[in-house]
């Protein structure tokens, strides 16, 4: 059991006879909203604060507790890098943690199995070297753009605008990209149709999208009069 | 005497016919001690020599065949192959540790790219290349095979940007191959059969493979036949893909095996089917075929009614690595009563702690895991554990202790009853935690390890700490080479204390304490003598970090955050400063979110 008398006191710094003034008084339970406020403040300063304030910050969890309606603070369970162990390990943990929390199985990427990831393979044409992506990782076509244009470094990837997709509502400008030797990706659905990224939803295109495909705009050309029915459609 | 010898040491030239041959005698010397110095291996003798005098360092530089880079970004590759002619094996390390704990922001450097391209041709007969924390490509890796016909062993250990692709270019090319060892790597899966690609005919020369950071699946056949036709084969990692059927088929054909990781070692599920026959095979009678077995690792994802199969061989294990294998106390204990001569640990199970104890009198290393990553949770009671480690194993030489909490009472019990400490490792996973039962921080803790191990040369320090714990580093802590600091500290004196009293410091790594630019301008005596300076989340501004680099121009100051934004800044203070010295300035392959002040 956690000996909350025991934390208290130890706040008193050797050396120093009592508590400096800003140490907060804890006298039992405290109410949830004056906690979040106090641990919002304490969060605002949570990169700068000096050792005093995050130890004021673990004294307002200890107390905390005895209120069994409030909520761990959030403020010390992610911090990035915490515990210290690497990856491997850290996804294991992950697993085993969600394993007895809930019956489903949420599997990070590198141990792949069932469950929620969504792989897919990406060729890119003329690379030498295929690749899998999860893209359940990412939250937007910006992401994965991102991390596509990393994995295939040494060839250059067109410009998808500020939304890091392709703008399907300008048709010129759909029309330029693809009448370009710039790459565009390019995505198989569930239907086996080949579609061009970035026409549907994001979460839509996680779902339906089996393997991606990364061509020329030339090439791609046969592909945009199904995106522009769709763009259309949706106009 | 003449510069221009190629230093190959032939003695004199004779003047004309009829003049016996006088070799001048600074040749002989020199050619004397090129015959003595090939037999020095150690890198800190031969950079002493190397000081001696001009002679000295042209012999010792003729000599040297096996180069350590500690710090990639340290030296340019050209001023290495341009001093060192004969190497035959290189090792390079590039990212700092905290990389492995995502504070490094992908893309920083470490490129073998440079190295790979240089000693390409400097090195024709290199024949090893170990790699810790490199960025190192598909294209790296067959510049490797296609350049070095010799080849012999290649260990790349947290690396990454690489694929079975790259794999498969190595394995196929590199026909004198004995060693390939992928540790804790970040392997992409490009669908390419890799372990088919070995020279299909014929024995092999290997002598180890461990892939069990693999995550792809494998050709277990080919695994199987590659198996097979290696007489030589001491070590085999295997990756979670195999079963322990397959397992047990590959053990048969390989009795000679001294090392092993084992895979899942689960069954084989598949999908679909019933099992038709409700037998098990014996595992057992595998490993009991395999007497040579010294070193266990593996257990993926280990269904603990198998763990009986390893019984044979616990008696003559000397490395024992259960880390992955979610087996509690009762399940571990069979095995560790008969590991008499166990020497290294790792384990996620600190309860079992009193059974290691009591039966393991040899052990040396000793690594526990947390099973859970989140603080705020009663675990078992830690320094229990600790305590009867230290009791039951005096030979302890490296610990690694995760634990939800601690009491000073058990670590100093640890730093008297293990002098021989010289690696001493404790993490309290609950941030800022002091000693639970006095609620003293854990200054007299650490300050007893300091004090009484005297060969300590590794500490990593957890839990409450004020300045005094510091204070005691610096005083006691002359032999300490690397340390760790992360969520403690009270104020500047602390890293004061670090910088002027540990004089053998090499390696620093700080996170989020509260050290400032006074702490940090306080170790410019030293920071020359240093591999690296690494503080994040702490308290030095930008001006703090321009003044140091201003004064140290062969120290490269590097600021950045540890999300990748640009900037560097996070509050008032510098996010995260990462320095270090070079010979050849700052690097030209830093990203745009790294500032080099």
């Amino acid at each position: 059991m956690m000996h909350l008398k025991e934390t208290e006191l130890c706040l008193g710094l050797p050396g120093g006879g009592g508590c400096e003034a800003e140490t907060l008084k804890v006298t039992g339970k405290r109410g949830f909203s004056e906690t979040v406020d106090l641990m919002l403040n304490l969060q605002a300063n949570d990169q700068s604060s000096s050792s005093t304030d995050l130890m004021n910050d673990k004294k307002l969890q200890n107390s905390s507790k005895n209120n069994k309606d409030v909520i761990k603070p959030p403020a010390k369970a992610q911090v990035v890098g915490w515990p210290p162990v690497r990856n491997h390990r850290k996804n294991l943990m992950a697993q085993k943690s969600h394993n007895e929390e809930t019956e489903k199985v949420v599997a990070p990427t590198s141990t792949g199995g069932s469950g929620a990831a969504a792989f897919v393979k990406v060729s890119m044409d003329g690379a030498p070297y295929l690749r899998k992506v999860d893209l359940k990782v990412y939250e937007s076509y910006q992401q994965l753009s991102d991390a596509l244009a990393k994995m295939f470094s040494s060839f250059t990837m067109g410009d998808y605008g500020s939304q890091g997709m392709i703008d399907f509502m300008n048709e010129s400008k759909l029309m330029d990209l693809l009448n370009s030797s710039e790459y565009v990706p390019s995505y198989e659905d569930k239907d086996g149709d080949w579609m061009l990224v970035g026409d549907v939803p994001w979460q839509m295109f996680v779902d339906s999208c089996k393997r991606l495909r990364i061509m020329k705009g030339s090439d791609a050309i046969g592909l945009a009069p199904r995106a522009m029915e769709k763009c259309k459609s949706r106009c | 005497m003449s510069e221009d010898d190629g230093g190959c040491g032939g003695a004199g030239k004779s003047r004309n016919s009829g003049e016996y041959f006088t070799p001048y005698p600074d040749q002989v010397l020199e050619n004397v001690l090129e015959n003595v110095l090939v037999f020095l291996k150690s890198r800190r003798d031969r950079n002493a020599v190397s000081l001696v005098c001009k002679s000295w360092y042209r012999a010792e530089a003729y000599t040297r065949s096996d180069l350590f880079i500690g710090n990639c970004y340290a030296v340019a590759p050209r001023r290495v192959t341009d001093r060192f002619k004969r190497v035959r094996s290189v090792s390079v390390k590039g990212k700092p540790r905290f990389a492995d704990f995502s504070l490094l922001p992908p893309d920083w450097g470490a490129h073998f790219r440079p190295w790979v391209s240089a000693m390409a041709t400097a090195y024709r007969a290199l024949e090893k290349i170990y790699l810790k924390r490199m960025s190192i490509t598909d294209d790296d890796l067959a510049v490797i095979a296609h350049s070095f016909p010799n080849f012999k062993e290649l260990v790349l250990v947290c690396c990454e940007d690489f694929g079975t692709s790259g794999l498969a270019v190595v394995v196929s090319e590199c026909r004198s191959l004995r060693v390939l060892e992928l540790i804790e790597d970040d392997v992409s899966d490009d669908e390419v059969d890799w372990i088919s690609c070995f020279p299909p005919e014929g024995t092999t020369n290997l002598e180890s493979l461990s892939f069990d950071c693999v995550e792809s699946p494998i050709n277990f056949e080919a695994l199987e036949r590659l198996v097979a036709r290696s007489p030589l084969l001491k070590k085999l990692r295997l990756n979670r893909h195999v079963s322990i059927g397959q397992l047990q088929r590959l053990i048969f054909r390989s009795p000679q095996l001294t090392h092993l990781g084992t895979g899942s070692f689960a069954p084989l599920e598949i999908a679909g089917q019933q099992q038709v026959d409700n037998r098990e095979p014996d595992y057992g009678s595998a490993f009991a075929a395999c007497r040579s077995i010294v070193c266990l690792s593996g257990f993926r994802e280990i269904s603990p009614e198998h763990l009986p199969a390893i019984f044979p061989v616990s008696a003559n294990l000397t490395s024992l690595n259960l880390s992955y294998a979610n087996i509690d106390a009762d399940q571990l204990r069979p095995v560790i009563r008969h590991c008499h001569k166990l020497q290294a640990l790792d384990s996620i199970c600190d309860e079992g702690l009193q059974m290691v104890a009591d039966s393991c009198k040899d052990l040396r290393e000793l690594r526990i895991f947390p099973i859970d990553g989140s603080e705020n949770i009663e675990g078992p009671v830690s320094e229990v554990g600790l305590l009867a480690i230290s009791i039951g194993c005096r030979k302890l030489q490296s610990v690694l202790y995760f634990c939800q909490q601690m009491t000073n009472a058990a670590v100093i019990a640890m730093s008297k009853n293990c002098p021989d400490l010289v690696v001493f490792r404790l993490c309290i996973i609950d941030r800022y935690r002091p000693d639970h039962v006095t609620g003293e921080p854990m200054d007299e803790g650490f300050g007893a390890i300091v004090k009484n191990c005297k060969k300590l040369t590794r500490l990593a320090v957890s839990g409450l700490l004020t300045d005094r714990a510091f204070s005691y580093i610096g005083q006691y802590g002359k032999l300490v080479r690397t340390l760790s600091v992360a969520f403690n500290g009270e104020s500047d004196i602390g890293l004061k204390y670090i910088l002027e009293g540990c004089t053998n410091l090499q390696k620093l790594e700080i996170r989020d304490s509260p050290f400032g630019d006074s702490a940090l301008w306080s170790g410019l005596h030293h920071f020359y003598n240093m591999r690296f300076v690494w503080m994040s989340s702490c308290r030095v501004t930008r001006q703090g970090c321009t003044n140091v680099a201003r004064q140290l121009p062969r120290l490269v100051v590097e600021v950045f955050r540890g999300d990748g934004v640009e900037g560097g800044e996070r509050g008032d203070f510098m996010d995260t400063l990462y320095m270090y010295r070079s010979l050849d300035g700052p690097r030209t392959d830093a990203p745009q979110f790294v500032k080099i002040l």
